[in-house]
């Protein structure tokens, strides 16, 4: 490609209307690369944290391939067919969801799977991409900003499965499918004074929440976060050790495959919600900082793909993904390093997991799609 | 605002401002790791660290070899080998291992599982000690977690019940816990060294990242016991034990010339590498620690009390008609009426009759300090854990019965180690050599006590001579090609009321060959029973068993015609002996 630039006399111009193997594929490359480099740097960091066991490497490596794949796929497709498409996604997934509390599978105490003739599935991954679709569907069709009657009608359209999910319980993925939906209708044009007031609701909601909704565990998971160090074999286990790996690695680290809190079983879930941990203690700040700099690079691109959208439908779908993409990071990283509650949320694409990297990944696509569109357009 | 949606201004302030936030959050983020990765802040960087350690970095103690104890040829007679001691972390462990666990260590699973249920709320417990390695081997491999070995010594003595009063015991660690192994700690245990190590959370050593210092290993330590004279030791007392049905019999055979203890036994013995058959009166080294009333043995020392007065000599001629006397109201009595004797012949016969005039004679005043320089009730000082130093009454008067049985050794104690010394000082020319059971005494000699001249000693080892000759005590004491020199003592074991009439204990001290003797052996039997139970019979002929195979071993050269002949008569003649104590 670089040899067919040359030969152009005004390169930018022409690149841009012309067909290129990125137009054509419908992929941005520059999204693609960072994910890339991302996902070669999370097999790398899990490698480490599972102490080199190729299964767990190779199903990975599976589930990153059917990722990239997924994301091929998502991205072939026209953004406005996705506004067609998501009420009835959104319809299958809350069915799954409700199947889920009566027929799920589980583990760790939690019902989260549903197992259709061996293929296990998690229904609360499909609405992280439905909840976002469905309520930017709903409201893209609307004049902006909404009226109340609108922002009802979305609160329950994102609050319905947040709260199904809630109750599996997996207090981690509902928060992040509530965000999506939230991030959209904030962008629509959400008056400052809703927002105003649903924060003084939360407030006075606190007090009945933390006696009569939240579970034992959610509780102990606040008051841990709060003073950690009150219940230390327990639950303040994982975030003293958590951050007791970070503190060993120092500026520069350990070294790779050399972290002592983590590969000697001090951690656990070090391979998959603490990895970052692994990541600390082996690399040291230096790689938490390259680390955060990539995942940086991609939000900021997502966000400029979305800002340049053509149409309302893609921009609030494009940046809520984006928006909801940096979330998993931030609670993530800010649950390990104990400013956060522990919530339950992996690592995006570094975390060993294979549902999660199939939906982040088939969401990027969908924001390929919205990167293209403009062109389609023009 | 964006009222009116044209579709490219929707919500551009709320992108920026989402955009605002993303950046600040991720800064934030980083703020807060940098502050526990790199920042010297209160619950930073640095104490994390330390937790971090703490975790993981562990201090082990390199056990230091244990050094060995030899005998005087170099044989060994205790040595350390490697083994390990398995443990676990109940906390760890799955107790659904148990039985396999017990399968593979070839212990009771019952009794296994009872202990892991007294220890199930700790964090460890003893599995099986000191294995070897190739025994614990498969329990390693076997990957059950929570199991941990500790590499250690084990002690193992090659004598076995030989040596096993002498060397005594060590503990868990290593460290001496009776005997010359107590006596000893310090110079064979050497400094154990200390280890940096890594743990996993399991506790299983994952790599050593640093020696702090190395250990050092103990010393051997070489002892002047012979272990050739050791069994012949030991078998002469098995057998008499045996036969004379006796409750238990020791020795002590010494060097006179260096005071290096050639052999120390006593049996019964136990096995100290089967601890099972461990008793604590069996692991008693009863020939240092334990006393006794030395009875007529000790009338080798009255002897010399007299020599010293210059109004004795060897053939001073005592009336010990008619076999009996009174002092004080009580009556001392000779087996039968010896009519009149010399003191040579008082100490052959062991009259009881002359050696009480003698002993009235000389006094107190005379007798006290040769009992003093020779080390009656005096401690030894070999260092051997519990030594006895015996007991000497040194009150400022003597009644006279108190001074007639003190000469015929009642009333005082000794330990059969202490009774060897004091004839280690007659065999050497009148100078005691302090005891020792180390072999390099030869070199550095700690300087020997003058006793008594050259020229009583002599004289007494003439007289002790003729204790085994025809006519003395101790004919049995004789051994075939070589003169030997002795005397034989029987006494009344104390019961609950005084002395018991039915209850011995038979003595024989004697050195060999009687011309120059460097050789002292002290038997003692305690509680023969049977028809004879004195000395000469049942104490004298273990003398001869062991005396007659040690200078055979030692290379002695003979220096008479066998005496076959003259022991045959003896034998007829014994039946005059009786209870001369």
């Amino acid at each position: 490609m670089a040899e067919y630039l040359r030969r152009m006399p005004d390169g930018g111009e022409v690149f841009r209307r012309t067909t290129t193997v990125w137009s054509l594929l419908k992929l941005d490359p520059w999204l693609l690369g960072g994910l890339l480099v991302l996902a070669g740097f999370g097999l790398t960091v899990l490698n480490s944290a599972v102490d080199g066991s190729s299964a767990a490497i190779q199903r990975q490596s599976v589930y990153l391939m059917i990722g990239f794949f997924g994301m091929l796929v998502a991205a072939q497709i026209p953004v406005y067919r996705y506004a067609r498409l998501a009420p009835w996604m959104y319809l299958v997934g809350m069915v799954a969801l409700i199947a889920v509390l009566f027929i799920g599978v589980g583990a760790k105490g939690a019902q989260r799977w549903l197992s259709l003739s061996g293929f296990r599935f998690q229904p609360s991954e499909i609405m992280k991409l439905a909840v976002p679709l469905t309520v930017a569907w709903y409201l893209a069709k609307r004049s902006l900003p909404p009226n109340p009657k609108y922002v009802g009608a979305t609160l329950i359209l994102m609050g319905l499965p947040a709260v199904l999910i809630f109750l599996q319980p997996d207090l981690g993925t509902a928060i992040l499918v509530a965000a999506s939906g939230f991030f959209v209708l904030f962008l629509a044009g959400l008056s400052w004074r809703y927002i105003l007031t649903a924060i003084a609701a939360v407030l006075a909601l606190i007090w009945p929440l933390w006696s009569f909704v939240m579970k034992d565990y959610q509780r102990q998971r606040v008051l841990t976060l709060l003073d950690p160090e009150s219940d230390r074999l327990g639950a303040g286990w994982n975030i003293i050790q958590s951050k007791t790996a970070i503190g060993s690695g120092g500026w520069s680290g350990k070294g790779y495959m050399q972290g002592t809190q983590t590969l000697l079983d001090f951690l656990p879930e070090s391979h998959t919600d603490f990895i970052i941990a692994v990541l600390a203690e082996e690399y040291g700040l230096q790689g938490v900082l390259w680390l955060v700099l990539l995942y940086l690079f991609i939000c900021l691109r997502g966000f400029w793909i979305s800002y340049n959208a053509q149409s309302t439908y893609g921009r609030l779908v494009g940046a809520s993904i984006t928006l909801t993409f940096f979330v998993y990071v931030f609670v993530n990283m800010g649950m390990v390093a104990g400013i956060l509650p522990v919530v339950g949320v992996p690592l995006p694409l570094v975390s060993a997991g294979g549902t999660s990297i199939v939906t982040l990944l088939a969401g990027f696509g969908i924001l390929m799609a919205i990167s293209q569109d403009k062109r389609q357009v023009n | 605002m964006n009222k009116v949606g044209g579709q490219v201004t929707v919500g551009s302030w709320r992108f920026r401002l989402c955009l605002v936030l993303l950046v600040a959050l991720a800064l934030i983020l980083v703020g807060r790791l940098a502050m526990l990765q790199v920042l010297d802040v209160e619950q930073g960087q640095q104490f994390l660290q330390d937790q971090g350690d703490a975790r993981t970095v562990r201090y082990a103690q390199i056990p230091a070899h244990r050094g060995a104890i030899l005998d005087r040829n170099g044989q060994p007679l205790a040595v350390s080998t490697p083994v390990l001691t398995l443990s676990l972390n109940p906390q760890q462990f799955d107790i659904s291992n148990l039985d396999a666990l017990a399968r593979l260590l070839e212990i009771s699973p019952k009794e296994l599982r009872q202990r892991f249920q007294q220890y199930q709320d700790r964090q460890f417990m003893y599995v099986k000690k000191q294995v070897t390695p190739e025994f614990a081997a498969p329990v390693l491999a076997s990957g059950m977690s929570g199991i941990t070995a500790q590499r250690d010594y084990k002690r193992f003595y090659p004598a076995a019940d030989l040596t096993a009063q002498l060397i005594g015991l060590t503990g868990d660690s290593d460290t001496g816990l009776s005997g010359l192994e107590l006596a000893f700690d310090e110079v064979l245990s050497g400094t154990p060294g200390r280890k940096k190590y890594i743990k996993d959370r399991s506790g299983k050593a994952v790599r050593d990242i640093g020696i702090e210092s190395t250990a050092s290993d103990g010393h051997d330590v070489r002892l002047s016991i012979d272990l050739r004279l050791q069994y012949v030791q030991y078998r002469a007392l098995q057998s008499v034990v045996a036969k004379s049905n006796a409750q238990a019999a020791s020795a002590i055979t010494i060097d006179s010339h260096t005071g290096e203890v050639l052999a120390v036994s006593n049996y019964p013995s136990f096995n100290p590498n089967d601890r099972s058959t461990f008793s604590a009166n069996a692991a008693r080294n009863r020939v240092f620690v334990d006393q006794y009333e030395p009875g007529s043995t000790l009338k080798a020392l009255t002897a010399v009390a007299a020599l010293e007065t210059g109004r004795y000599t060897a053939d001073t001629v005592f009336d010990t008609s008619p076999g009996w006397m009174v002092v004080q109201g009580k009556t001392f009595k000779d087996p039968v009426n010896y009519g009149e004797l010399s003191l040579a012949g008082v100490l052959a016969k062991s009259s009881q009759i002359g050696t009480t005039k003698m002993a009235l004679d000389i006094g107190r005043d005379s007798l006290l300090p040769v009992l003093q320089r020779f080390g009656v009730g005096q401690p030894l000082g070999t260092g051997f854990p519990g030594e006895t130093s015996g007991m000497l009454p040194q009150q400022s008067r003597w009644s006279d019965i108190e001074q007639a049985t003190l000469a015929f050794g009642y009333g005082v104690t000794v330990s059969p180690a202490q009774l060897a010394s004091f004839y280690g000082a007659i065999a050497n020319y009148g100078r005691l050599q302090p005891l020792t059971l180390l072999a390099n005494a030869a070199e550095n000699l700690p300087p020997a006590q003058p006793v008594t001249t050259p020229a009583i000693a002599a004289e007494l080892r003439s007289m002790l001579g003729s204790v085994t000759a025809k006519g003395g005590t101790g004919l049995l004491a004789n051994v075939p090609g070589f003169s030997v020199a002795g005397k034989t003592g029987t006494v009344h074991k104390t019961g609950a009321s005084g002395y018991d009439r039915t209850r011995y204990i038979a003595w024989f001290a004697g050195m060999a060959p009687a011309e120059n003797p460097r050789f002292v052996t002290v038997v003692m039997v305690n509680e023969p029973k049977g028809e004879s139970v004195g000395g000469g019979a049942i104490a004298a002929p273990v003398f001869a068993d062991m005396t007659a195979a040690m200078l055979r071993i030692l290379g002695e050269s003979p220096t008479q015609q066998s005496s076959v002949i003259q022991l045959a008569v003896a034998k007829s003649d014994q039946s005059e002996e009786a209870t001369d104590g």
